[in-house]
């Protein structure tokens, strides 16, 4: 799967004007950033052998609560939002894991009833956001990376440090890979489930921040839409098992910037979206199969 | 009764990719008979089943169906052919209605072929009540109990004019008085002509209604004949296929000397009831000490473990570890109180197989190798290494992925899992199931370490050899209940086969 990322930096340098320039890559990254995002939260409860269909709709609750907090200050508003995110987490989590709810039916309430709740908190409507602080969140940058793209990678690595180094990552990992023998081993298997969707609720509120200050807008109509295939196609395709027991980090963030990229590409090649969506369903159809010839070894 | 067989296999073998399930085994069943069959788990009973229902085809041997060699294709062929099976778990839908469900496949039909509603609810009606059930035939099957739905199962067996019932573990989810409601019907259908084949490991049940008997051990056929020649202990030293009054030399298994243990009980489980699963069963195991728990399949030894690490919910009963009561249904409640169990299926609820060797044995200990959350690698590896060698777990590296060992390997890396937490009782269901002969004997001498050490043992075994020489002390169990018990010298095969074979409560000894 690297090496499809490789192959399509190659074919886009030699084909694709302006690919090279710093300001495409920029572009590339910035767009990438928020599905990265999302995507790391997706990819730790799809190591539980769940999934996480409401991101999106949560990503328009952030959005749809930012404008009525920003008198309060850019940092209040960022913290509500977070806080929704996490409050949505809890909620699939509770679900899931007390109530025995099948994760892909339980977050599915979110998912539908989420979109519908923001569009009912804005109004319906698409708010424009002028606060200064907030704005800048979208369009400046620290040490010349966009703060988009740092957040991205600095969440990427802390993620990637939880699954690997901490009690809790290991247990994910576990509990994903047998659950009976979790239980068995006196694994808190509820307080685990019930944390990894908080945790994927809390990101997609990051995601749902960043996207709206770099819209420089508040859109929960629009903010996030189908963004949960694209988190799901971006651990798939970088090697998460659907199955569980097994969290790839480095590759989602690589799945992400790929289907980025493949989507980049063919935009500029001006084929239309339907094309786009074809090549992507290929892509998933290729890595997940070459995934188990990976894991049948 | 005639004695022309209506329903008989002859030297019928079926094999699975280099298993022989059966045996060359012949079994015939005549109308108007209860047929009792036994076995053991690995027996062959579920695949003499299979083959008898048109589920599997014998790779060697004849099916005769009233005296006529017939071929099965399908299962739907032999119930066409009048062989009707009720399973152990109710293979009925739950959402369907009961009538619907009672006459599934063969609706009765209006003129225009549509089903005929009203009078599937009348015919129903008047069957069930036969039964003893009186209910809404239109409300959803799931809606009635377990045991409801067995007879809702068994009547509809019984009116597709079957002449052969197949009936695996009927009695399994039955309150005692739909056991009778039950044995009143094979008594109807006894009448009727039709042949009934019992398969169960109740040994009252079976003494109580059937009139023959046929034992399978390890895929072959042991013995067949009228049950009532067969006294119980010999019907239970087939089963297990142990001689009555044979004692076998110490030295067959890697156990040594009696394990001397101190005089208070380190772990006290008392009661310990749940529903159709356990009657009231006690154990108490003092430090230094094993104790087995014998019984036949069914009886509730693995019950009686999961009870005591709380992985079992129980309606009833107590478990005291060195006097302090432990939360009843939580595992980690047990485990905090040094509680530890080696499941009975390593693959299902043992090991995790897409993680390391490593992985697998700290799980348990996690937390006692973290701080602040971050897991510690060095105090792992030096435990994983200490673990591997005292154990001689035979991995490529620790980090070899743990599905790729052998079973003995990975029996192993579970037990290691659990003595890394450093546990006070551990309680092992079948620790040696499935693994070769070396490591088996590897476990066992482990086994006795670990009582000298002090740790309170419960080993459940199904091989007799293993219990014998390992157990300091065996408690028998029998349908849930504990029937006996015995002490040093008193344990002995004889003993064991002659406690689990014991009459019960009212039931003459044959």
């Amino acid at each position: 799967m690297y090496l499809a990322v490789v192959v399509l930096l190659v074919f886009n340098v030699l084909f694709t004007q302006n690919f090279l320039s710093v300001g495409n890559f920029r572009t590339q990254l910035i767009q990438a950033a928020p599905v990265c995002i999302v995507a790391l939260g997706m990819a730790l409860v799809i190591g539980t052998e769940g999934v996480d269909l409401s991101v999106g709709a949560v990503m328009a609750l952030a959005a749809a609560l930012i404008p009525l907090y920003l008198g309060y200050g850019a940092v209040a508003a960022i913290a509500v939002a977070l806080v929704v995110g996490i409050v949505a987490g809890l909620f699939n989590g509770v679900l899931v894991a007390y109530v025995g709810i099948q994760p892909i039916v339980a977050t599915l309430a979110l998912l539908v009833g989420g979109r519908g709740l923001a569009l009912v908190i804005a109004h319906g409507q698409l708010i424009e956001v002028h606060d200064p602080a907030f704005l800048a969140l979208g369009a400046n940058d620290v040490l010349g990376v966009p703060i988009a793209v740092l957040v991205a990678a600095v969440l990427a690595v802390v993620v990637g440090f939880l699954v690997r180094r901490t009690t809790f990552g290991r247990h994910i990992v576990a509990v994903g890979g047998n659950r009976t023998a979790s239980t068995l081993a006196g694994l808190p298997v509820r307080r685990v489930l019930l944390v990894v969707y908080a945790i994927c609720g809390l990101l997609a509120g990051v995601a749902g921040v960043l996207a709206t200050a770099r819209l420089g807008a508040s859109d929960p109509a629009d903010v996030g839409l189908l963004m949960e295939l694209s988190a799901i196609t971006a651990v798939v395709v970088g090697g998460t098992p659907l199955t569980g027991g097994r969290v790839r980090i480095l590759g989602t963030v690589f799945g992400a910037v790929l289907m980025q990229l493949v989507r980049a590409t063919l935009i500029k090649h001006n084929l239309p979206d339907s094309t786009a969506q074809m090549v992507q369903a290929a892509i998933i159809v290729v890595a997940v199969y070459a995934a188990r010839e990976r894991s049948s070894r | 009764m005639e004695d022309e067989p209506v329903l008989e296999v002859v030297e019928v073998s079926k094999d699975f990719l280099g298993t022989r399930a059966l045996d060359r085994v012949s079994f015939a069943v005549r109308p108007g008979e209860v047929h009792a069959l036994v076995g053991e788990n690995g027996a062959g009973k579920s695949t003499l089943i299979k083959v008898l229902t048109g589920v599997y085809r014998p790779d060697g041997g004849v099916l005769r169906h009233r005296g006529r060699p017939v071929v099965f294709g399908t299962p739907v062929a032999a119930q066409h052919a009048g062989i009707s099976t009720i399973y152990q778990e109710v293979n009925l839908v739950p959402l369907m209605s009961i009538a619907g469900n009672v006459f599934l496949g063969r609706e009765p039909r209006t003129r225009l072929g549509l089903i005929d509603t009203a009078t599937m609810h009348a015919r129903a009606t008047e069957l069930l009540a036969g039964y003893g059930i009186d209910a809404d035939v239109r409300k959803p099957l799931g809606s009635l109990g377990v045991g409801a739905q067995q007879m809702v199962a068994l009547a509809r067996a019984a009116s597709v004019e079957a002449h052969v019932v197949i009936m695996d573990e009927p009695t399994s989810s039955l309150e005692p008085r739909e056991v009778a409601t039950l044995f009143g019907v094979i008594g109807r259908l006894h009448e009727q002509g039709i042949a009934i084949v019992y398969v169960s490991h109740r040994l009252d049940e079976l003494y109580r209604i059937c009139d023959r008997v046929t034992v399978l051990r390890d895929g072959r056929m042991v013995h067949t004949g009228p049950l009532a020649d067969l006294p119980r202990i010999e019907l239970v030293s087939l089963m297990l296929g142990r001689a009555v009054g044979d004692i076998r030399a110490h030295g067959v298994t890697g156990f040594g000397e009696d394990h001397h243990a101190d005089r208070q009980p380190l772990l006290r489980a008392e009661n310990l009831a749940s529903r159709h699963r356990l009657a009231g069963v006690s154990v108490s195991i003092r430090p230094g000490e094993v104790v087995g728990l014998a019984g036949l399949l069914g009886s509730g030894r693995s019950e009686t473990a999961r009870a005591i690490v709380g992985a079992l919910p129980l309606d009833g009963g107590t478990v005291l570890v060195a006097g302090k009561r432990v939360r009843s249904g939580s595992v980690a409640a047990a485990m905090r109180a040094g509680i530890n169990m080696l499941a009975e299926d390593r693959k299902a609820d043992g090991i995790i197989p897409n993680l390391s060797v490593r992985e697998n044995i700290v799980l348990a200990a996690l937390p006692k190798l973290s701080r602040f959350g971050l897991v510690s690698r060095a105090r792992q590896d030096r435990i994983v290494d200490v673990f591997m060698k005292r154990l001689r777990i035979k991995a490529a590296s620790p980090d070899q992925k743990v599905a790729e060992l052998s079973g003995g390997n990975q029996q192993k890396v579970l037990l290691a899992r659990w003595l890394c937490t450093q546990p006070r009782i551990l309680l092992l269901d079948e620790p040696t199931r499935g693994i070769d002969v070396g490591a088996k004997a590897e476990v066992q001498a482990l086994i006795d370490e670990l009582a000298a050490e002090g740790l309170g043992v419960l080993l459940i075994s199904s091989e007799m050899d293993e219990l014998i020489d390992g157990a300091d002390r065996v408690v028998v169990l029998r349908d849930g209940a504990a029937v006996g018990e015995l002490v040093g010298d008193q344990v002995t095969e004889g003993n064991v086969l002659a406690a689990i074979a014991a009459a019960g409560e009212g039931e003459s000894v044959v």
